[in-house]
């Protein structure tokens, strides 16, 4: 008998100091994340999955991205740059390790950037490192490298999740064990279900306030808000049910934070294909558009209406949106000074967001107010890359532009928009070219009013980063500059 | 017996072979490719090219359909392209969820469906026979996403008594693994249940219409002895022909139960496999998925003559 009530009271004082443990702060988190990465490797890929779950957290640069979308410095603790501004000498941290217990040096710099910019690269934003003429090792904590021209957006785009260090010995294998220097370690991957990262003891800077990270897949809406409710998530940094923000917002136990993005939602026309190589009747559509009924009825009011191809939390940013103001008047007008008084049928192709899908109806019925036909076809992604975005097969289309720092788009050769205008293409050349702040926020402003006059695109609006977290949770980023889930500053208050 | 089961093995075998053709010659013509849904928007084109070339997607169709069915024989069913994994390990983690679930689902639906099937046969044309099959009417009318929805709502989220979906994986211990699955399964069962039970009774009711039924009951068998002894054994290849179509369709067709619930099974992954057009792995899985069907009416067919020993001589 005296031994049974041993036992209970040893049961007692363990559920005792198990439950006062609980009281201290928790450093576990779960993220819900809507897509899974195909994989982990942020320098072979472009889902942005990856970078969700490796940047910042796994994977590190000789720069990187902050919150507010400005360069930091990362592994490179500080850089000059050569008058001419073609030669970046980066000065590296020491005592910095991979997590398979390699040394980080000046070689896995060279290495990195030289497999990033070779011909048989893979790297999904391959353009980045086009400037990049040679990379060589001073010494093993200095790398310098050598741009074939100036180029004033060098820095940012060292902090791309692209343009991560990777060493020699795990670069093949980081698809599916990724090994970089940051504060967290990759852990385990359930395919499907979750990837678990851990804190790195040994990290060199700050060290993680969090001891383990989640990040669960959950691509359903509703599934998405049942996993929030119970509690199953605590943390969905990009939540995908607009429908359901509203009663989160009512829930004090959550937080909700609309941030912005480096999303510009636009309508994209076929510029060398009729009607649309027509001015006017590019204006005439873009003047169809109430950004205002789009943004409530597609994004149930969550979004920003642009004018042109900018974000409009830059510094250099014009409110553009009144050269093509919501006037179906003057749609009517200008279609029929293009000679087309009664309208015409066309095609509008969608691809799966809902941005796209819903934008599409609204769009599409307030086109037919000015007497255009748009047919809606909807698209798979893999279908609207083989025929919008590479065969340029289609007339009309609405997409999100995702990409930081891309208004250059706009002067590529060859790219869908099928936009071809050498005024453009010299600002954005000047632009990169440019590393003087004023000199650069003055292209800038005269690159938007080029396109805000000229309407390549309608442009639309700017897609909201709607997150939705445990309003115990501190550190997660309110903007999304990148798409990342940066954790290294994330904690739970006491 | 032998000669009924081996010919079901050679025809089970041949519909495996054409299937193989079938899937490979669908699937490459799909639009999409691969390289370039990897690499996005901002790719250049001589990076997607030499994806392209890594992946050996510049090859004939021939070449790559015979290598691939030499790796199906030899039991390998290649590397997927988005993953870089072998796809069979990406098959076996997902089977490990979607067979568990699959297996309790049709267990939960068949204890429900006899049990109710039998009682409303047994008394046809009553209050209770009517209200049973009402019920088993909107039983089938609901559709299972709606209802895993208000089972979330009403467990996980209100009572907070099992997580709203995910999937902990089995190495986490049993009950963990089980206390996930539970919701699911019962969203998965309940409707297949009601289209069960519907089968058996009227399939009960054909048999207990027969003359042998009669002439038992007037050799003095009681009505409860007709019922299960004579009647059940009849009426159950309708069931057993059910039950084996909704096997199939449990292990790949939950795709939706799959997404409401999070769950990681094989259902998820062809559809993420389709749109990433990893069109390896979707080959991989609809070929296991044949396999499985086949295998399953092989034993289905088997278990006929097993229930009724007429099959047996005759095939």
């Amino acid at each position: 008998m005296m031994k049974f009530w041993k036992s209970v009271l040893a049961g007692a004082a363990i559920a005792l100091l198990s439950s006062t443990a609980s009281f201290a702060a928790k450093t576990d988190l779960v993220l819900g994340i809507v897509l899974e990465p195909p994989h982990l490797d942020p320098t072979a890929g472009a889902a942005a999955a990856i970078d969700e779950v490796v940047y910042a957290n796994i994977f590190e640069g000789l720069t990187r991205i902050g919150a507010k979308g400005d360069v930091l410095p990362a592994l490179a603790e500080s850089w000059t740059i050569s008058g001419d501004g073609k030669i970046y000498t980066f000065k590296l941290h020491k005592d910095v390790k991979f997590h398979d217990g390699t040394a980080f040096d000046a070689e896995d710099v060279k290495f990195s950037l030289d497999r990033a910019h070779a011909d048989k690269s893979t790297n999904a934003q391959k353009g980045l490192f086009a400037a990049i003429d040679t990379v060589e090792v001073v010494d093993p904590l200095t790398v310098k490298v050598t741009l074939k021209q100036p180029n004033g957006d060098f820095l940012y785009n060292m902090g791309w999740g692209d343009a991560v260090i990777v060493a020699p010995e795990s670069a093949g294998t980081n698809k599916e064990k990724p090994i970089g220097t940051g504060p967290f370690k990759f852990d385990s991957w359930a395919k499907g279900s979750q990837i678990v990262i851990s804190k790195n003891p040994e990290y060199w800077g700050t060290p993680a306030a969090l001891e383990k990270a989640t990040f669960r897949v959950i691509p359903d809406p509703a599934a998405a808000t049942a996993a929030l409710m119970a509690g199953d998530v605590q943390a969905f940094p990009v939540f995908p049910s607009y429908e359901t923000i509203a009663q989160f917002q009512a829930d004090p136990r959550f937080k909700v934070v609309i941030g912005t993005t480096e999303g510009e939602t636009v309508l994209g026309m076929n510029n060398k294909k009729p009607p649309f190589d027509n001015l006017k009747v590019r204006q005439a559509i873009a003047h169809a558009i109430d950004r205002k009924a789009l943004i409530d009825g597609a994004m149930f009011g969550l979004g920003t209406p642009i004018g042109s191809f900018f974000p409009p939390h830059h510094p250099a940013y014009l409110d553009l949106t009144s050269e093509t103001a919501y006037d179906p008047e003057l749609s009517k007008k200008l279609l029929a000074e293009a000679g087309h008084a009664d309208g015409f049928k066309t095609t509008l192709k969608l691809p799966p967001p809902t941005y796209a899908r819903r934008g599409g109806e609204i769009i599409a019925a307030e086109l037919r107010e000015i007497g255009i036909e748009a047919e809606i076809i909807p698209l798979e992604w893999a279908q609207w890359l083989e025929q919008v975005f590479k065969g340029k097969d289609y007339d009309m289309t609405i997409v999100s532009h995702t990409e930081p720092n891309d208004l250059n788009i706009f002067a590529r050769d060859d790219y869908y928009f099928n936009y071809d205008n050498p005024a453009f293409r010299d600002l954005i050349k000047q632009i990169e070219a440019t590393s003087d702040a004023e000199k650069r926020t003055e292209l800038y402003q005269q690159a938007q009013k080029v396109l805000a006059t000229d309407v390549p695109a309608a442009f639309l609006f700017q897609l909201p980063k709607t997150g939705v977290w445990d309003a115990k949770i501190e550190g997660l980023w309110e903007n999304g500059p990148i798409q990342a889930n940066d954790l290294t500053a994330v904690k739970w208050a006491e | 017996m032998l000669s009924y089961a081996s010919k079901r093995v050679l025809i089970g075998f041949l519909t495996l072979l054409a299937a193989s053709v079938v899937v490979f010659a669908v699937l490459e013509v799909v639009p999409g490719d691969p390289a370039r849904l990897m690499l996005g928007m901002n790719a250049t084109e001589d990076a997607v090219r030499t994806l392209q070339e890594q992946m050996g997607l510049n090859q004939p169709l021939i070449t790559r359909y015979l290598s691939w069915l030499g790796g199906l024989l030899s039991g390998d069913l290649g590397r997927s392209y988005t993953y870089s994994v072998p796809v069979i390990d990406l098959i076996t983690e997902r089977v490990a969820v979607s067979l568990p679930l699959a297996l309790i689902s049709l267990a939960l639906s068949t204890l429900i469906a006899i049990p109710v099937g039998l009682f409303s046969a047994a008394r046809r044309g009553s209050l209770s026979d009517t209200a049973t099959m009402g019920v088993a009417q909107v039983g089938v009318a609901i559709p299972n996403f709606w209802f895993a929805l208000l089972l979330v709502y009403v467990f996980a989220v209100t009572l907070r008594l099992v997580p709203a979906g995910g999937f902990p994986g089995w190495h986490a211990g049993l009950w963990p693994g089980l206390k996930s699955l539970i919701l699911p399964s019962i969203a998965l069962a309940l409707p297949q249940a009601a289209i069960l039970a519907r089968i058996t009774r009227s399939a009960l009711l054909d048999v207990l219409g027969e003359d042998y039924i009669r002439t038992a009951r007037a050799k003095g068998l009681s009505r409860r002895k007709v019922l299960y002894r004579h009647a059940l054994r009849n009426a159950l290849i309708p069931v057993l022909t059910i039950l084996g179509l909704q096997f199939a369709f449990l292990l790949a067709g939950t795709i939706i139960i799959e997404n409401v619930f999070y769950l990681p099974g094989l259902g998820r992954l062809v559809f993420q496999a389709i749109t990433q057009r990893d069109l390896i792995v979707v080959e991989g899985v609809v070929m296991v998925l044949v396999a499985t069907v086949i295998l399953v009416n092989l034993l289905v067919d088997l278990s006929y003559a097993v229930v009724d020993p007429r099959l047996r001589s005759r095939a």
